[in-house]
């Protein structure tokens, strides 16, 4: 599936490190274990890590201002790790910058991810777009804050999803 | 607010416009979910979590559809929705849960998506009473009716069934999720035996203020949980709530599904180190985003319909009357009730256990007569409870010989509550995928050989729980006397253990000896009760017996029959 924004495809402009190469010059997503290597390279050249599920967010600290995206990842969908390092990553450490989501996360969680901070998702999935559409819309109304600080509805908990 | 408050249902939160179209969008939801799993769109495998978190599971036979019952509390018009939906599209009945739920056990896949939405039409729905989620939150079935109450638990209790609905970072943990929440200091909700459990009483500034437990839980590794905190002030409930499921969230075991609740991660770590990341996670939470201001929960307690409890001056004196005039309406009284905050009511319990039936089992007919009973006795409200009985939370004392005489003829007024006939039994072989053996028929023949109502008082308090397999569904562990199946080349056999308890006095049950043959397993446990009955002392109950000698007195009764 193309790359998702905001429950619409957009254009995906940055390159994957490829194991064993050299980084290209532009925009680059680096494995964790690459990032010093990222951080060598010139202040302007946009920088992007993606981190595993077992990763705490915190060690991206140091880093953070110097990058421009954190991809995190969903090994299989039911692993829910990555919903608390987006949370984090926006709550705990300000980033804010790109929050993308890889792996395979289903279409039926797309609003759990942005809710909790997450921005884009690139996905191994075959689903039409509309589906991740349709997912996004679907639901218009939630019962707890989120980092999206939507507007309250005025009776207890309640918001109204932005849409 | 310009709700009149006359109307709003009694004991229990009231939608408004907003609550039914989330409900009606999450219908939606699910039924488009379906139609991309019977398009093949969806796996089996990517639709389980997705059919589970809306409470349906696939059993041996069937599909089973779990409906929630938020902290157990539900109206008279949800009864008969119930009532209708187990005539329409099950088998005439439906089964009360552990955790206050009811579930339906012969659900046609095709039909859920239907069934959700007459659900949705009494504001009644499934969601997340299954799943790697937070589950229904369970309290005190005499909540805001109980005498020895010292606050309403079940204003929090929507709080968090709210504040958990739909929760977009904790709706894929790594293991199911359990709250019970108790605003008495007698444990009436097993709040240690939960993931988390809370026990409220009023703060200082007349506010709430919780205790919290972490880490109980039964099943295959039995825990008593350990307090995490005390006093907990009420505007930190959800950022507390929050950073305890998210350090579980972030560390809890995902490689073994059999070690990743959250009682494992807290063992694993030791309570120090745990709460110490709590702690850590607590203080970097930027707390006014998710602080409980006492304006919401005011906002939601006004949403809650009130019981108008007026009773006559003699409404005391005329129940002491009907109860001298009558010696099985006085036995039922003695054990079938609960002494309620207003000194003209009271609350009933409707056994759900009659003699040699099936713990939990409730047919339509019974259901609207419940129904019925409840708009005439108790303000249409009914609450379920985690014993899987019936309470009627608000009966006038005078009116209470009228309301066992509906019951009684009906087959509804067996006086067993908390005796030997009050059986918790998981669904076991007859129903489920998981179980080795069956609960049900050790629940009936147990409860047909003890029918007799004077023996079981007599008998006294005694919780009997029986699992079907190590899940513990049962809470075996927790019973006075547990009964958990178990398979032996093919063969069902029973392992015994004694001395657990939910209660106060919490324990985990400990293994008498090597497990019974099905058709021993019953005189066994009768020859128990009867070396309990001769080694106690005067107004000595079974388990407090049971403490004072220890297993080897019991041993013999068990392994050695005279």
């Amino acid at each position: 599936m193309p790359l998702l924004e905001n429950g619409h495809v957009t254009e995906d402009r940055w390159a994957q490190a490829i194991a064993g190469e050299a980084l290209p010059a532009g925009a680059v997503i680096v494995p964790l274990d690459r990032l010093e290597e990222g951080l060598a390279r010139p202040k302007d050249a946009p920088l992007g890590v993606t981190i595993g599920p077992d990763v705490d967010v915190a060690v991206l600290r140091p880093a953070l201002p110097r990058l421009a995206l954190v991809a995190v990842s969903f090994p299989t969908f039911r692993d829910g790790r990555a919903f608390t390092q987006a949370r984090a990553l926006r709550e705990h450490l300000s980033f804010t910058g790109e929050i993308r989501a890889t792996g395979t996360p289903l279409p039926d969680q797309y609003e759990f991810l942005l809710r909790c901070g997450v921005t884009t998702v690139q996905t191994d999935r075959a689903e039409d777009v509309a589906v991740w559409q349709q997912a996004h819309e679907i639901i218009s109304i939630a019962y707890q804050p989120s980092v999206l600080h939507e507007r309250a509805q005025g009776l207890g908990l309640r918001r109204f999803l932005g849409k | 607010m310009s709700t009149d408050t006359a109307t709003l249902p009694v004991g229990r939160y009231a939608y408004d416009e907003v609550d039914r179209t989330f409900l009606s969008q999450r219908v939606a939801q699910f039924r488009e979910q379906v139609g991309r799993r019977v398009a093949g769109d969806l796996t089996e495998d990517e639709f389980k979590p997705l059919r589970l978190m809306n409470g349906l599971y696939l059993q041996l036979h069937a599909y089973m559809l779990r409906v929630a019952v938020p902290y157990g509390m539900m109206g008279s018009d949800q009864m008969r929705e119930l009532a209708h939906i187990a005539r329409t599209y099950d088998r005439d009945y439906g089964h009360f849960t552990t955790r206050q739920n009811i579930q339906f056990n012969w659900i046609r896949l095709e039909d859920t998506p239907d069934i959700l939405e007459r659900l949705a039409g009494v504001n009644m729905h499934a969601i997340q009473t299954s799943g790697n989620c937070i589950r229904n939150v369970t309290c005190d079935e005499f909540a805001g009716a109980a005498a020895d109450e010292l606050l309403d638990p079940r204003i929090h209790a929507e709080i968090l069934r709210q504040w958990s609905t739909l929760h977009p970072e904790f709706s894929f943990l790594p293991r199911k999720f359990k709250i019970a929440i108790s605003g008495s200091p007698y444990d009436r909700v097993a709040a240690r035996f939960h993931d988390i459990g809370l026990v409220a009483h009023p703060g200082p500034d007349g506010r709430p203020v919780f205790d919290v437990f972490v880490g109980g839980g039964l099943g295959r590794t039995p825990i008593i949980g350990v307090k995490l905190r005390d006093n907990l002030p009420e505007e930190d409930l959800l950022a507390y709530l929050e950073a305890v499921v998210r350090v579980y969230n972030a560390y809890g075991r995902r490689d073994n599904m059999y070690k990743a609740r959250i009682k494992i991660l807290v063992q694993a770590l030791g309570v120090e180190q745990f709460r110490e990341k709590v702690d850590a996670e607590f203080a970097q939470m930027n707390r006014a985003d998710y602080r409980l201001d006492p304006a919401i929960v005011e906002g939601i307690r006004a949403r809650f319909g009130i019981p108008a409890l007026d009773a006559p001056a003699d409404a005391a004196q005329t129940l002491e009357a009907d109860r001298k005039a009558d010696a099985r309406f006085d036995r039922w009284v003695r054990t079938n009730t609960h002494a309620h905050r207003h000194e003209g009511f009271i609350s009933a319990v409707v056994s759900i256990k009659p003699d040699g039936g099936i713990p939990g089992d409730v047919t339509a007919d019974q259901m609207d007569l419940i129904a019925a009973l409840a708009d005439e006795f108790s303000f249409g409200e009914i609450r379920v409870t985690h014993m899987q009985n019936v309470v009627l939370g608000h009966v006038r004392k005078d009116r209470l010989r009228d309301l066992w005489l509906r019951l009684d003829g009906a087959g509804l007024g067996t006086p067993n509550i908390g005796l030997v006939g009050d059986i918790i039994a998981c669904p076991g072989l007859d129903y489920c995928a998981l179980a080795n053996a069956r609960s049900i028929p050790i629940a009936q023949k147990l409860s047909a050989r003890f029918a007799n109502p004077e023996l079981q008082e007599n008998i006294g308090t005694l919780r009997i729980n029986i699992s079907g397999c190590i899940n513990a569904c049962g809470h075996h562990h927790a019973g006075h006397i547990g009964i958990l199946g178990v398979d032996k080349r093919g063969e069902e056999f029973f392992q015994l253990t004694l001395g657990g308890s939910a209660q106060n006095d919490v324990a985990i049950g400990q293994i008498i000896g090597p497990a019974l043959p099905e058709d021993e397993t019953v005189d066994a446990i009768a020859r128990l009760i009867d070396t309990y009955l001769v080694l106690r002392n005067e107004g000595e109950a079974f388990i407090d017996t049971y403490r004072r000698l220890g297993a080897a007195s019991f041993k013999d009764a068990v392994y050695a029959p005279a």
